[in-house]
């Protein structure tokens, strides 16, 4: 974010806490000191209103991001997001494109009840007009915020609270202020021929704990919205197994959209038993 | 008079070519500027309020007159065409509320930014598009402002952000412009519509809140026109002053009906969020003569004498149309002339709207995403495909 704050005049971020608190999970620390009060903007706890004023500010040309405390206060917005901002540009024909950003922890943390745990990842990656990435790691956000800032679209962008906190190996090519990782492509994490694995954030961290004997074809999507659905497909026809990972709910989840369309492909002969679906509940 | 003959004789035999109406008006001396008194608007924490009278030039009341008719005439054609079934969906008039949207446009600059709900047709053509683009886009067709894919309640133009479906939302995104104008620093501010029934929205007070605090050049507009669908406001809202409902915010309570009063309004306010000083509130006291939308008669939830009464002592074309005329500033004859030049352009407009062909099949997935290469997307099925453009 930082150096995109500082690449782009018109990028800026509000939310509650992200100035002076420094960010609710210290995600914008330091930039408010560099940035000052034009940038990195402090808002009343009212979603609903400072997420319209977002998608306002982004209709009239600037570059907002709007952080949301976590994804479940994101509800209260959730009008703003997908009428006013994921709406618009196909309404008008093209006239007028809505460059925002939607980001904030999603999904499970710890210990914290079911007002503060549910996972998104469906409900946003349901309506067109909108991209959804979901980062698992270090490379992933750095990457991936880039290329979401840059992008002209509105794009929601799902962390994961429990991950903050957890250092991973930044390879030297993520170190780069030109390091972008382009949207609707999945990483493969790990090479294998027994089983393809599918998740998306935090769950990919589990996916990647095999148990011995069992090569597991670790794919991370990164990007949920438009899915790359290619290499998942290519992974099930090498290893003829499949099991989609997330932290959402059982019913109408990203690993049922994934089944259904690995079952209209071409991917679909090529499986020696029923695709798994593991998830929250 | 024989002065007056011998004037018109001399002109004709000059002129052979004008029309004698033309001529006769071209001899009258018409005055260049009239001076009218206005209604002194309510206040709420104001010491001062736009000015109690107003200079109105020839020329700038031959251009409201021929706007106003021309939203007027617009939205009777679309009652039309809509019964007509050429028109379909949702379709929201505004006639009888001409004065608004003509009147806060010659109180701004068109580098000002302006944001409305679903009520937007007049809006649309006083921010610059063409009858014929808005009659289009209403039937559907690909010479719409938004070729045919938004309708009547998604119109855009250069700073007009619609036209919004969803009641009450527009005004945290017209606070968001507002946010914009103050970071670009570039004097300009945000016109933020809504009505009555929009003003118990509680996101609104939200971007009340926040256009305070942070003091955006936004100019929030309540456009009262006494009912909220089938709601009226004594049954909609706990207090009705809906210019005090700002609170911190100072506001005024404007004659909606008068098109001066509402352009010296404007003018106010809009100098008021020039000089930093925040956001402002008006309130614009007006009347639909339509129902809530072409599928509400209008008299279930009110009778049929107040719109009659509202319509004969209030009517805002009327109410121009009478100074204008008492003053000397126009004829009556010149301004039927423009009433017959309106209604061709609306005819005019119409007929091409009702010709033109709908978007093409091949573009219903077009405009998904911006800047993006082209890429497939899902049809009813998954071997029904459509190309998405930017």
């Amino acid at each position: 974010m930082d150096e995109e704050l500082e690449r782009d005049e018109k990028v800026f971020l509000l939310s509650e806490e992200v100035a002076q608190y420094a960010g609710a999970y210290k995600v914008s620390r330091g930039l408010w000191k560099k940035y000052g009060d034009k940038r990195i903007i402090d808002t009343p706890m009212s979603e609903m209103g400072f997420a319209g004023i977002a998608v306002g500010a982004a209709m009239a040309g600037l570059q907002p991001i709007c952080e949301f405390m976590t994804f479940n206060f994101s509800m209260q917005a959730i009008d703003q997001v997908i009428n006013s901002a994921a709406k618009t540009y196909c309404m008008s024909a093209g006239l007028q494109p809505v460059p925002i950003v939607f980001r904030g922890p999603n999904g499970a943390s710890a210990g914290v009840a079911a007002h503060h745990s549910q996972c998104f990842a469906a409900w946003y990656w349901h309506c067109p007009g909108l991209k959804v990435v979901s980062p698992c790691n270090s490379e992933d956000a750095k990457g991936l915020i880039k290329s979401v800032i840059c992008d002209d679209n509105p794009v929601v962008m799902l962390e994961n609270e429990l991950v903050y906190g957890v250092a991973f190996e930044l390879p030297t090519e993520a170190q780069s202020k030109d390091f972008l990782i382009p949207f609707g492509k999945a990483k493969i994490e790990r090479q294998g021929t027994h089983i393809t694995v599918v998740a998306h954030s935090r769950p990919v961290g589990h996916c990647l704990l095999s148990k011995e004997g069992i090569e597991c074809e670790v794919i991370n999507l990164c990007t949920i919205r438009p899915m790359d659905i290619e290499a998942i497909e290519a992974s099930v026809m090498k290893t003829n197994h499949l099991v989609t990972v997330e932290g959402g709910w059982p019913q109408f989840g990203v690993g049922a959209e994934i089944c259904a369309r690995i079952m209209e492909g071409r991917a679909f002969n090529f499986l020696d038993a029923p695709a798994v679906l593991c998830h929250w509940c | 008079m024989r002065k007056m003959l011998a004037a018109v004789s001399r002109v004709l035999a000059g002129a052979a070519q004008k029309p004698a109406s033309r001529v006769l008006i071209a001899s009258r001396n018409f005055a260049n500027d009239a001076t009218f008194d206005i209604k002194k608007c309510d206040l709420h924490r104001l010491e001062e309020g736009p000015p109690v009278t107003t200079v109105l030039t020839r020329e700038d009341g031959l251009k409201y007159y021929r706007m106003m008719q021309t939203v007027r005439r617009m939205e009777l054609k679309a009652d039309q065409l809509y019964k007509q079934k050429i028109i379909r969906g949702f379709c929201h008039l505004c006639d009888g509320q001409e004065a608004c949207c003509v009147g806060l446009e010659a109180g701004i600059n068109p580098t000002d930014h302006l944001i409305t709900a679903y009520r937007a047709h007049g809006f649309t053509f006083t921010r610059g598009l063409p009858v014929r683009a808005i009659l289009a886009e209403l039937t559907g067709r690909r010479g719409g402002c938004a070729k045919g894919k938004g309708g009547s309640m998604h119109m855009y133009a250069k700073n007009f952000y619609g036209g919004n479906g969803i009641v009450g939302a527009q005004v945290p995104l017209g606070a968001g412009i507002a946010l914009a104008c103050k970071y670009n620093g570039k004097d300009e501010v945000c016109l933020t519509l809504y009505g009555d029934g929009a003003a118990n929205q509680g996101q609104i007070f939200e971007a009340y809140n926040m256009a305070a605090l942070w003091k955006l050049p936004c100019i929030f507009i309540c456009e009262n026109n006494r009912y909220g669908m089938g709601t009226s406001v004594e049954r909609a809202a706990a207090s009705t002053d809906y210019y005090k409902r700002g609170d911190f915010i100072p506001g005024l309570r404007v004659d909606g009906m008068d098109i001066l009063c509402v352009r010296e309004a404007t003018k106010f306010a809009a100098a008021y969020c020039r000089s930093g000083k925040g956001p402002i509130l008006m309130e614009l006291q007006t009347y639909r003569y339509h129902g809530h939308s072409m599928s509400d008669p209008g008299v279930s939830y009110r009778t049929r004498e107040e719109i009659q009464e509202v319509r004969s002592k209030s009517d805002p074309i009327m109410l121009l149309k009478d100074r204008m005329v008492n003053s000397n500033l126009a004829s009556v004859e010149e301004l039927k002339e423009i009433d017959v030049e309106v209604r061709k352009e609306i005819e005019d407009a119409a007929q091409f709207a009702t010709a033109d062909p709908e978007p093409p099949l091949e573009e219903l997935g077009y405009h998904i995403y911006s800047s993006d290469p082209p890429f497939e997307v899902r049809g009813a099925n998954q071997w029904i495909k459509f190309k998405s453009v930017s």
